[in-house]
């Protein structure tokens, strides 16, 4: 069975969630895979793919490729495919990939096996096992007979096995034909400081209702720093104008599934949790006991967070410092 | 400024999900359906760009069984001006292909600037529909908008990505998919209401369209199980008298038992 994974780097770095893709990929065919990587200078990055699992990576390395558009992108992906004939194409589930993979999907007359978190092979044909109504079920989902079958994989959730004494990755450079798209991006403005994202975050601090305002903010931010974690948020401090959407967990924010996802001052309303229950650790700070968040938490404390919360965070920097 | 406005009617957010004796399907009673919030800011969008050009229609659509209906008349009385039904018939549980195939046969009908979608439904969850009709149409497409600009003959779209924003510019038509924060949309007046029902909804069937995904022989992708996250372990509770041993012994926990520190 041929292969072919997209991957992703923004202003010169791969991401992570590429390379947990394509190691999966090496796992799922046995062997190394072939990969298509499209940018702007991207060449140098290409051999190395070979440890996370590329026997051979399409380089699409143009100046026009220097900031996405999914015109360019789709179409390096388009043309590695009529090269490398591939029966399966896996992309990472980012905001890249989930703009790639539905195009490319049409264009071949085909759909998606989309946001996956387990994916194996029955034979030749791919099964993948996916949450639905936001994590509130989860569907076991194949290609029907569609000959190529494509996945888009949640990032965070394959491991990105790296084997060091593979051989570098051959590297072909890719003709992609004019570009010219009509969705250009302009500028990429990044948010509030850089910050980590939840949904690439390996470690997620949320606060709730229960910080009682936007001005105590230090009080999670302070816990967020002794773990190195992104910043969640509940729906309801969203929509109070507490802090930004892009923090949002649950329904109508984002799906997370982080190692250690720490819950202060959250009730755990249904949406809340459909966005963070498949989390491998979960820890409730909270002092109401009934609160429905302890019925998924694994650990929890009843308590005042105003008086857990630093009182977590020093001992957590006190055991990293042992 | 003509737009044409794709829904999906999906259960209730706050509906429990119960699973079918077929195994592979939502068992239907007790759900309330719901438009998908996502499509409530699409079609909000699509409302303000009609009200500020001072002209233009603004067309729901959804493919759906019969219930799909009451959604589009939610939408009509928003604000819509008109709507189409693409009847599934017995195809209740259509892929992503097959939908978009579908929606791309109505907007081929009409004259549309935007093509508006949530960025998701908040039932299969995939965000697939909207970019696979931008490839159908060749069109271009910015997906998670959380502002938009129109100037004459052109958008400009912040687009939300890991960390960031791309701030993307594109001509006219597009297709658009709508995240949260993009605006608040309003609700339905009374007037609207008693409205929406002199308002009228064109019928499709899904049969007629000529699209061979909508038989299930033919799906790109199927459910063959659905289940329910399996229970969570029972959570350890920490006494708490002592804030400060209770934190070290979460820590303590978090190192030696569960091994994420």
């Amino acid at each position: 069975m041929r292969f072919l994974v997209f991957i992703e780097q923004r202003q010169g770095r791969i991401r992570k969630a590429s390379l947990e893709a394509l190691a999966l990929a090496r796992r799922l065919a046995g062997g190394p895979v072939a990969a298509v990587l499209p940018g702007k200078g991207v060449t140098p990055l290409a051999g190395a793919l070979g440890k996370s699992g590329a026997g051979v990576v399409y380089v699409a390395d143009r100046d026009d490729l220097e900031l996405y558009s999914n015109k360019g992108y789709v179409g390096a992906l388009d043309a590695a495919a009529q090269k490398e004939t591939p029966d399966v194409v896996v992309i990472a589930a980012t905001a890249m990939g989930k703009d790639v993979a539905p195009r490319f999907a049409a264009r071949r007359d085909v759909s998606v096996l989309a946001d996956v978190m387990d994916l194996r092979l029955e034979g030749d044909r791919l099964v993948g096992s996916r949450p639905v109504y936001s994590g509130k079920a989860r569907a076991e989902v194949d290609c029907g007979t569609a000959a190529l079958q494509i996945a888009t994989t949640r990032p965070n959730v394959f491991p990105a096995e790296r084997d060091e004494a593979a051989p570098d990755a051959r590297v072909e450079k890719l003709e992609v034909g004019e570009i010219a798209p009509r969705a250009h991006v302009l500028a990429v403005e990044t948010s509030e400081s850089k910050e980590l994202d939840v949904a690439e975050a390996d470690v997620i601090v949320s606060g709730g209702r229960g910080i009682k305002g936007p001005e105590n903010w230090p009080l999670i931010r302070d816990l967020q720093q002794a773990l190195g974690a992104a910043l969640g948020a509940s729906r309801a401090v969203v929509d109070a104008g507490w802090i930004d959407h892009q923090h949002q967990v649950g329904q109508t924010g984002k799906v997370v599934s982080p190692t250690l996802y720490v819950a202060c001052g959250i009730s755990g309303a249904i949406q809340h949790l459909a966005g963070m229950g498949t989390s491998k650790v979960i820890v409730a700070l909270n002092k109401d006991p009934e609160a429905p968040i302890f019925k998924v938490a694994t650990y929890g404390i009843v308590g005042d967070i105003f008086r857990t919360v630093p009182e977590v965070a020093k001992a957590v920097r006190a055991a990293k410092a042992e | 400024m003509n737009s044409l406005v794709a829904i999906a009617y999906v259960p209730d957010t706050e509906t429990r999900i119960k699973v079918a004796a077929d195994g592979k399907s939502l068992d239907e009673t007790d759900v309330k359906w719901i438009v998908s919030p996502y499509d409530e800011y699409a079609l909000e969008e699509a409302l303000r760009a009609r009200e500020a050009a001072g002209a233009g229609v603004v067309t729901v659509v959804t493919v759906g069984p019969e219930r799909a209906k009451t959604g589009l008349r939610e939408c009509l009385a928003r604000g819509a001006d008109e709507a189409v039904w693409v009847d599934s018939g017995d195809s209740r549980y259509l892929d992503a292909l097959a939908t978009a195939k579908a929606i791309a046969a109505v907007a081929r009908e009409g004259q549309y600037d935007f093509f508006w979608f949530g960025q998701k439904g908040v039932g299969a969850d995939e965000s697939l529909v909207g970019p696979m009709v931008a490839e159908l149409l060749d069109l271009p497409h910015v997906g998670s908008v959380v502002k938009l600009e129109v100037a004459a003959g052109k958008v400009t779209a912040h687009r939300e990505i890991e960390g960031a924003h791309e701030v993307v510019e594109s001509s006219l038509p597009v297709v658009l998919t709508a995240q949260k924060g993009l605006n608040e949309p309003r609700y339905a007046s009374l007037k609207g209401i008693m409205g929406a029902k002199k308002k009228p909804i064109a019928e499709k069937k899904l049969a007629s369209l000529g699209i061979p995904e909508a038989d299930p022989a033919n799906a790109r992708t199927r459910w063959r199980k659905l289940e329910l996250p399996p229970p969570r372990q029972a959570c350890h509770m920490i006494p708490a008298d002592d804030p400060a041993a209770a934190a070290k012994e979460l820590v303590r926990l978090l190192r030696e038992e569960a091994k994420v520190l």
